[in-house]
């Protein structure tokens, strides 16, 4: 296939999660499906990436951190369908002596991992610590990170939140994975967000909602996070997204959080999304 | 006998803390090269990173309090080839913060300085909240952390400089008090490598941070009554320059470690895995007895909680009645 659609590539970045779970008969598919559509974006649109020749500083290039690292297999098939690295290596991923490990890490070289993530909460910090050495170095180029919503019970963000308008960091856009869902049950139920557009606001940041499974709407959402440079204040985009999203047993709920499929699961799920491009 | 190439005098005139010595290493470390940064948890007077801030206002980033944030963010700017200084208190710099450093710094490799004063029992009056005694063996038993602990002012300055050179996480620490000034400014200083400032063949006190004056203190009592000791400085506490502790050992035959830490975990612990393994040896500890701090002045606190020289002098008569009873 000459040119994939976006649609097509995220169609098949869904399929290598659930594959590479049922191959590990472990991970977390939930979270994974739910952002393929904004990995997929980023990754084959937005971002100026060298992925040939992969440079732990990024010098020249736009950085993305994945702060909720538990949804690795999502960015391990589109760093691989990005050429990062040998689309077979997906078969390895949570296998002895693999460099795809549970959560990104660096210290087995994998191209495109700038730094471990998978303890909740840290992501963002180093997204703006990245974010500041571009700006300290003259740069142009964007950082990116992704969280979860979940993950904004931990403090550490709303440390980093303080800290980014205070340090006038606007060359950074960070995205929310509101998937409304972590591991013991609704959010609402575990520990409730309550007005999460108000939160960040009220913390300096330029905020925007949209659709995270709507193509056109993320560019527009980017289109105007990118127009914010120069206002000393980064955006978050409050993306809504449905956990599971492409596997009907497995959209919105927290079941598929962090288990694999069975043989007959997979089988089920794979009836559900078209190969787009070869399967590894 | 005392080694003049590492000291400048055993009667010293001077008197300066080793924070100081981190605020004026930090200036020279930031005029070397320009990719040097420093991160502060609003502690900027105690760190002494006044200097820094003051000549390079671009790369000097105020933090607030969050400890969490700083360590994570100075992780970040690694990413673009900056070098971070992170400063606060030890206590601030390691147990508040051990799942950032041990994940987004030692884990990914991060070329962050953690930089960490005030460690130990001579913080003094504030007590047992602020005495961090556990920060070594916390630090050590992370993989790819290099670990310093510095022995005055210019060792303080030198080990600053010396950590901006090598590629990889460094945890420096150093304390609060004012203590005397004994090292030459120009010592050779290699990370990695102890130091022997006095030969002996009697007994090995192996010393780190502040306990290496008092070690030297000993070492001069000791040889007014004829025992000869062999005072190594160990202000890299990982790697371990084990070569030069135990060829030590071997001569000696009894070795005392001493360090404002706790016995556990600390450089007595590594020292006595290295022995056991390589050349079992007496030895004996002068550290913290598995017990918290309080408040008080340090000379207080060094004193009741048996971390000075006369403490050393001790332990070096009874790990030498030991060896010769025992060993003979």
């Amino acid at each position: 296939m000459e040119h994939p659609t976006l649609s097509q590539v995220a169609t098949q970045v869904r399929r290598d999660i659930v594959r590479m779970v049922h191959g590990a008969s472990s991970g977390h598919p939930g979270g994974s499906l739910g952002c393929a559509d904004l990995l997929t974006l980023l990754y084959f649109e937005v971002m100026h990436l060298n992925s040939d020749e992969f440079d732990m500083n990024g010098t020249g290039e736009d950085l993305f951190f994945l702060s909720n690292g538990h949804i690795s297999p999502v960015w391990y098939s589109v760093l691989a369908r990005r050429g990062y690295f040998p689309v077979s290596e997906l078969a390895t991923f949570r296998k002895l002596n693999t460099r795809l490990q549970g959560h990104p890490a660096t210290e087995e070289g994998l191209p495109g991992i700038r730094i471990a993530s998978g303890s909740l909460g840290q992501g963002l910090s180093a997204a703006i610590g990245a974010a500041q050495s571009k700006t300290m170095n003259g740069e142009s180029t964007w950082v990116f990170s992704l969280h979860g919503d979940g993950e904004l019970q931990e403090g550490q963000i709303w440390e980093a939140a303080m800290y980014a308008p205070h340090h006038r960091v606007d060359n950074l856009i960070s995205f929310v994975d509101c998937n409304g869902q972590q591991i013991d049950g609704s959010t609402d139920d575990v520990m409730n967000l309550g007005d999460l557009a108000g939160k960040w606001k009220a913390f300096g940041w330029h905020v925007l909602t949209c659709d995270g499974h709507d193509f056109e709407a993320l560019r527009k959402a980017i289109a105007e996070a990118k127009s914010n440079r120069g206002s000393g204040r980064p955006t978050v985009i409050l993306m809504k997204t449905e956990m599971g999203k492409g596997v009907d047993f497995m959209e919105g709920t927290h079941e598929w959080h962090g288990i694999a499929p069975n043989d007959a699961q997979l089988e089920r799920a794979l009836a559900q999304l078209t190969e787009g491009l070869t399967d590894y | 006998m005392v080694n003049s190439r590492y000291i400048q005098s055993l009667s010293p005139t001077e008197f300066k803390d080793t924070r100081s010595g981190f605020g004026a290493g930090l200036l020279l470390a930031g005029q070397a090269n320009q990719d040097v940064v420093a991160l502060c948890a609003d502690l900027t007077g105690s760190l002494k990173m006044g200097a820094f801030k003051e000549a390079y206002p671009d790369r000097f980033f105020q933090v607030g309090i969050a400890e969490a944030n700083m360590m994570s963010v100075a992780a970040g700017m690694t990413i673009g080839g900056k070098i971070p200084y992170t400063g606060t208190f030890a206590n601030f710099s390691t147990g508040r913060v051990y799942d950032q450093i041990r994940q987004s710094i030692a884990y990914s490799e991060k070329n962050v300085k953690i930089c960490a004063s005030h460690a130990g029992l001579t913080l003094g009056e504030d007590g047992a909240t602020h005495q961090i005694l556990e920060d070594i063996g916390m630090m050590s038993m992370l993989p790819h952390m290099t670990v310093i602990c510095t022995a005055d002012f210019e060792q303080t300055r030198q080990a600053t400089q010396a950590i901006s050179k090598i590629q990889g996480p460094v945890y420096l620490r150093f304390g609060r008090p004012k203590v005397p000034v004994f090292m030459k400014a120009d010592s050779p200083f290699e990370i990695g490598k102890a130091q022997v400032l006095t030969e002996g063949n009697d007994v090995t006190i192996v010393a780190t941070g502040h306990l290496v004056w008092e070690a030297l203190l000993a070492s001069q009592a000791l040889e007014a009554r004829g025992t000869r000791a062999e005072v190594i400085n160990v202000h890299t506490i990982k790697p371990l320059d084990g070569k030069t502790i135990v060829e030590s050992a071997r001569r000696t035959g009894c070795v005392v470690v001493a360090e404002e830490h706790q016995r556990t975990g600390g450089l007595g612990s590594m020292v006595a895995q290295l022995l056991a393994a390589q050349h079992p040896t007496p030895m004996a500890q002068v550290a913290v007895e598995d017990s918290f701090g309080e408040s008080g002045t340090p000379a207080q606190l060094m004193e009741k909680y048996g971390l000075n020289a006369k403490c050393i002098e001790a332990r070096v008569e009874e790990v030498m009645r030991f060896s010769a009873t025992h060993l003979t």
